[in-house]
């Protein structure tokens, strides 16, 4: 009966995750950034292993305000615990394909898949897709986004870098 | 028995006090420098040549910061102390940074007529990129092994950085007469202070015993090596071998410009620790 309890508390738990958009990206979740490791309940003490994008992103305080509000709210949940870990360590390899098809609508192009570090990547305009287009700042509003520029349909848009 | 080869977490490295000593000597050295040459970059808010540049460098500045967090709160869990108190409430004499990341930026001060050195910048984060990515590499073999998993997921950031900073090297060496020749007067500024940040400090020999990380001498070799290939691709004269300021960072020992960032950075967490901001 204890273990039915807390299997189902897990998929309740995942699902309402799901729920909790990226602070700097609101149009996708944790769960669609593959930021979340892994969920674990026991005794009412909910467990999140949250693997940030970033070392030196400035929004984890956020985020684990967000997952203690979201998850300390479940009934029968007397505390919640979020552990942010570097290994295994997040890559750009982990967002999901919702997750890209979402980047894209918002206007931030996904980073390629099977990038190899230290080489130069293709970047396709999320607006019209064309490969014509220019890197014009590595570094945007944030560490983890560039900004480009589209020669087809002329938008500049931000991508994320492949990590 | 623990096997020191493999400390697993902050509670095993905290049952040698040898071990336990070395280690949040070095953290303070990879904590304190990204974090006084973070503090150094936000001052250059709004003074980059262009927007896209200002954007780029506060970005650069902003993740640095982070990862000097990272390190403060290895160390806070390695009971030296609250993180912030770790940043903001230490005497000069307890940092551990190198010389060169303390420097001013230039003449002048950020509220006040500053006359910052646009090639200085570039120079010196170049230069401490390139030891940065060093020391990280070297690091994903440390004992410490919470050190060695997060110095992996730096240096995929670290390498941006490096990048950028390279890019612009490049530029200035490229660019005009005037151009190169203020980046290379800002690389012997550079060079000057340079030395100690190859240095691991009074407890050298007790880092590199304990696995912690690799030997200064490793690490400057190193450093020279990749240092000379991108200069010479780049044509330009390297300016031969480091040297070692006056003062050890490493060891306590810094400059009036340590104490004046500093008293500016703490300035208003000093005025009351418990604020939540
Ligand atoms: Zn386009």
């Amino acid at each position: 009966m204890a273990q039915q309890t807390s299997q189902l508390h897990e998929e309740l738990l995942w699902n309402l995750l799901q729920e909790i958009k990226d602070p700097e990206i609101p149009v996708i979740s944790m769960v669609e950034m593959g930021m979340i490791h892994d969920v674990s309940a026991e005794d009412g003490v909910v467990t999140v292993d949250v693997l940030p994008t970033f070392v030196g992103c400035p929004a984890l305080d956020i985020m684990r305000g967000a997952i203690t509000e979201k998850l300390g709210s479940v009934t029968g949940v007397r505390e919640v615990r979020v552990n942010f870990l570097f290994e295994p360590a997040w890559s750009s390899e982990r967002i999901s394909d919702e997750g890209r098809d979402k980047l894209r609508q918002f206007g931030i192009a996904p980073p390629p898949r099977q990038y190899k570090p230290g080489e130069p990547w293709q970047v396709d305009c999320p607006y019209c897709g064309s490969p014509c287009t220019t890197m014009e700042n590595l570094f945007g509003p944030a560490a983890c986004r560039s900004i480009l520029y589209c020669k087809q349909c002329r938008n500049p848009f931000e991508a994320l870098k492949p990590i | 028995m623990i096997d020191y080869s493999r400390v697993q977490s902050a509670q095993l490295a905290m049952q040698n006090a040898a071990y336990l000593l070395a280690l949040k000597e070095l953290l303070f050295q990879l904590a304190d420098d990204d974090f006084i040459l973070a503090y150094r970059g936000s001052e250059w808010l709004g003074l980059a040549p262009h927007i896209e540049e200002d954007v780029a460098f506060s970005s650069i500045a902003q993740d640095t910061m982070g990862h000097a967090v990272i390190l403060y709160e290895m160390l806070e869990e390695l009971g030296a102390g609250k993180a912030d108190d770790l940043a903001q409430l230490r005497n000069p004499e307890d940092f551990r940074n190198a010389i060169l990341v303390e420097r001013r930026n230039g003449a002048g001060e950020y509220l006040e007529n500053p006359h910052y050195d646009w090639a200085y910048a570039i120079a010196r984060n170049y230069s401490y990129g390139l030891f940065k990515q060093i020391r990280l590499e070297s690091l994903h073999n440390s004992s410490y092994l919470p050190l060695a998993q997060v110095s992996r997921k730096m240096l995929t950031e670290l390498n941006y950085h490096l990048f950028h900073w390279q890019v612009w090297i490049r530029h200035l060496a490229e660019s005009t007469e005037e151009a190169r020749r203020r980046l290379e007067a800002a690389l012997e500024k550079v060079w000057d202070d340079i030395g100690d940040l190859f240095s691991l400090g009074p407890l050298a020999a007790h880092m590199v015993n304990f696995g912690l990380i690799a030997g200064e001498e490793l690490l400057l070799q190193r450093w020279k090596e990749k240092g000379k290939e991108v200069f010479h691709s780049i044509g330009l004269e390297w300016p031969g071998d480091p040297r070692v300021p006056q003062q050890n960072g490493r060891a306590g020992e810094h400059t009036d410009d340590l104490v004046q960032a500093l008293a500016t950075l703490s300035e208003v967490y000093r005025l009351d620790p418990t604020a939540k901001w």
